[in-house]
């Protein structure tokens, strides 16, 4: 993948302009609904200040509240493993469902999984494997990845689920129902969760001092999963850990509300310890993540809470889409976690942002995003996945502002220029933008003439009303 | 009080009427105004693309020929984030004497009253470096108390009509480079800004950043030629 990778695929996306502005809108509502719901919260900025806090004391004792959580998980009478990677994570999960001759997992929201690769890793072993939550499930039929990491399916309309719904599950051709639709999906997913040998659910937060750990769905298929399968596995990065019980309090509040603009989930589901006669497992995953934790600059990476609401804010994310980012977690936070994996492979996504900072000012957690994404674009530079001739350009401009005499010669034979770029209409500016016709005389021109004849003169002045003089040294 | 003044490269070769506006508006409350011939760029441009180092050079000459200032104005939101950042980063104490030029008039000038007049309907564009990174107003992210730098000075203006918008904040896609490297992307989020604007009436975007409207000026002159753009220093000094 090469430096243009995001703006090529942004390019295709925005082929279909209506679609581009349907998608921007759809996601700027979920962006609105979040504000109205975090504005009846009166101490919402405490409480972003709060989990921001709690989570960096959190990762700066990670070691040790990793073991104080799986000392007492286990005491609870779960079963923990550790993964360094996402291989051994594919083959613990593996080990766990062939030890019991399991051959059918139902799934519920796991984006962990989706960057170990688990699917396809079990897939290849013989086992069945059906994503549950009804957006991952549509975009596991397409046999395509989540676009988003909360709504995966956000970038499709009612009738493409329709088609999907029709070629996959039977529906009649044509439908966009939503009720109907809904409905072909819950009569599916209720077939699959009765015959599962195994449920597998991601973990938004793990406490420390209880060994528990919460769920939250908006559909309740983690529960479903979860209770009916005799064996239930939870997977989980390092990062997940909150100290107590009652730091849920902060987490829960900012978590719904950022993501969807909801109150809170429709289920937060606490799992503390196996039901008698099942088997829990817990995998806890690293890669990479001790590795993000050592670079100070982009530690608090790992505070995220997976909300998205940096997805549905940013106007980059809303007129591309998350396809076009080539990491499996798109949108501003994507962008700063994927150079950790490989700088080279996603070299594109840090640029992929105006810096604009809503990202930063919308995070519940105070992750400062657009700082990171500047700091990134930096190191893959140094590193050398950038086109020589940018670094050229910027050498030569840098050249050229520090010396007047160059600067207002290349500015004048620039600004002789501008007519004809604007005529011709070929580089990557006036194809859609004019330039300003080249005044006569630029500022400091004017500015020195103004200087020759002192003092200044009354045209060029303007007498506002002040609270207080001025003082003059 | 003797000022130094920083007209950014883009400003001084293609908007010079801003820097007389500026420069106007400054001597008008009183002070002296001085600009240093060097630097003529903030080093951004580098930097936002992964070149910090490259445009170490444009903050080294800033820290050397503005150091003499107690206080330096600049009509550029962008370019005065770039410095206090940069400078910051140095720990070097001119980061916190440098003012976006409403950030001076409002905070260190407290003007109470301008005697401009503009009786048009004006659209604010609130840049992102002003609003989120200097701190020009509340983001609308935040649930904090509403306040508006740059519309504080603006209701100073005779028979200027502020007219709302459906985004009040949303980036306009110019972002630097940005806007050349990630044109589809930068274009599109630029039609959608001046929609906006022209759905609520308004004649002319204004905004404490000038590069913002070059990006939406420059989109406004093939698309709705009507519409025009106006530093906001413009607009405190008509008459």
């Amino acid at each position: 993948m090469n430096a243009t990778n995001h703006s090529k695929a942004a390019h295709e996306f925005l082929r279909d302009p209506q679609r581009a502005a349907w998608h921007d809108q759809t996601l700027w509502m979920v962006r609105s609904k979040r504000d109205r719901m975090a504005a009846r919260v009166p101490e919402w900025e405490q409480l972003r200040e709060a989990a921001s806090q709690i989570k960096e004391h959190t990762l700066s004792q990670l070691a040790e509240y990793l073991e104080q959580f799986a000392d007492n998980a286990e005491a609870n009478g779960i079963q923990v493993h550790w993964a360094a990677d996402g291989d051994e994570h594919n083959r613990i999960v593996h080990g766990i469902l062939e030890r019991h001759g399991l051959r059918k997992l139902v799934k519920s929201k796991s984006m962990l999984t989706e960057e170990c690769h688990l699917n396809p890793y079990l897939q290849q072993h013989g086992i069945e494997v059906i994503d549950t939550d009804l957006g991952e499930r549509i975009v596991q039929l397409q046999e395509k990845p989540p676009s988003h990491i909360v709504m995966p399916a956000i970038h499709l309309k009612r009738a493409e689920v329709g088609e999907v719904f029709h070629e996959h599950l039977g529906t009649p051709a044509g439908l966009d129902d939503p009720q109907q639709l809904t409905e072909a999906a819950r009569q599916h997913l209720r077939n699959h969760f009765l015959t599962a040998d195994a449920a597998l659910t991601g973990v938004n937060f793990a406490v420390a001092e209880t060994g528990g750990f919460v769920v939250c769905t908006n559909e309740g298929n983690a529960d479903m999963g979860a209770h009916l399968a005799p064996v239930h596995i939870a997977c989980m990065g390092i990062e997940k850990i909150i100290p107590k019980q009652e730091h849920l309090g902060v987490f829960l509040r900012l978590l719904a509300r950022s993501a969807t603009g909801q109150p809170s989930t429709v289920f937060s589901s606490h799992f503390l310890k196996p039901r008698p006669g099942q088997e829990m497992h817990l995998v806890l995953v690293d890669n990479g993540r001790s590795r993000q934790l050592a670079r100070l600059d982009y530690r608090k990476s790992l505070a995220c809470i997976r909300c998205a609401a940096c997805f549905n804010t940013c106007p980059v994310y809303r007129r591309s889409g998350g396809y076009s980012y080539s990491y499996f977690i798109a949108g501003p936070i994507g962008s700063i976690l994927a150079p950790n994996v490989d700088k080279a492979a996603h070299s594109s996504m840090p640029f992929a942002s105006t810096l604009c900072g809503s990202c930063t000012s919308v995070c519940p957690v105070k992750i400062d995003i657009h700082a990171q994404l500047l700091k990134w674009r930096q190191e893959i530079t140094a590193a050398g996945h950038a086109p020589w001739w940018k670094k050229a350009a910027m050498q030569a401009t840098a050249f050229i502002v520090r010396r007047p005499f160059l600067f207002r010669f290349s500015g004048w034979l620039a600004r002789k220029g501008l007519p004809l770029a604007n005529l011709l209409r070929l580089d990557p500016w006036t194809r859609h933008r004019d330039l300003v016709d080249a005044p006569k005389q630029t500022f400091r021109e004017w500015h020195n003439q103004q200087s020759s004849k002192a003092p200044v003169s009354s045209e060029n002045r303007v007498n506002p009303v002040q609270k207080e003089p001025t003082p003059t040294p | 009080m003797t000022l130094g003044l920083f007209i950014p490269c883009y400003i001084d070769q293609l908007y010079p009427q801003v820097g007389r506006a500026t420069f106007s508006l400054l001597t008008g409350l009183g002070h002296h105004v001085e600009v240093p011939e060097r630097p003529s760029c903030c080093g951004q441009p580098m930097s936002n693309s992964g070149y910090a180092k490259v445009g170490a050079g444009c903050i080294a000459d800033f820290a050397r020929e503005y150091t003499r200032f107690d206080h330096i104005v600049s009509p550029s939101g962008s370019c005065v984030l770039h410095f206090k950042e940069s400078l910051e980063a140095l720990h070097s104490p001119l980061a916190h004497r440098v003012y976006e030029l409403c950030e001076f008039l409002h905070d260190v000038a407290k003007v109470e009253s301008l005697p401009a007049r503009f009786p048009h309907r004006v659209g604010l564009h609130q840049s992102c470096h002003g609003l989120r990174g200097l701190g020009l107003g509340n983001p609308s992210e935040c649930m904090v108390p509403a306040f508006s730098k740059p519309t504080r000075l603006l209701k100073m203006v005779a028979g200027l009509k502020l007219v709302p918008l459906d985004r009040c904040d949303e980036c306009c896609g110019f972002g630097g480079t940005f806007s050349v490297f990630e044109s589809d992307v930068s274009v599109s989020m630029g039609r959608d800004r001046i929609r906006d604007h022209i759905h609520h009436g308004a004649e002319v975007i204004t905004s404490a950043d000038m590069s913002c409207l070059m990006h939406l000026g420059g989109l406004l002159s093939r698309e709705a030629p009507q519409v025009k753009v106006m530093h906001i220093a413009e607009i405190l000094t008509a008459a």
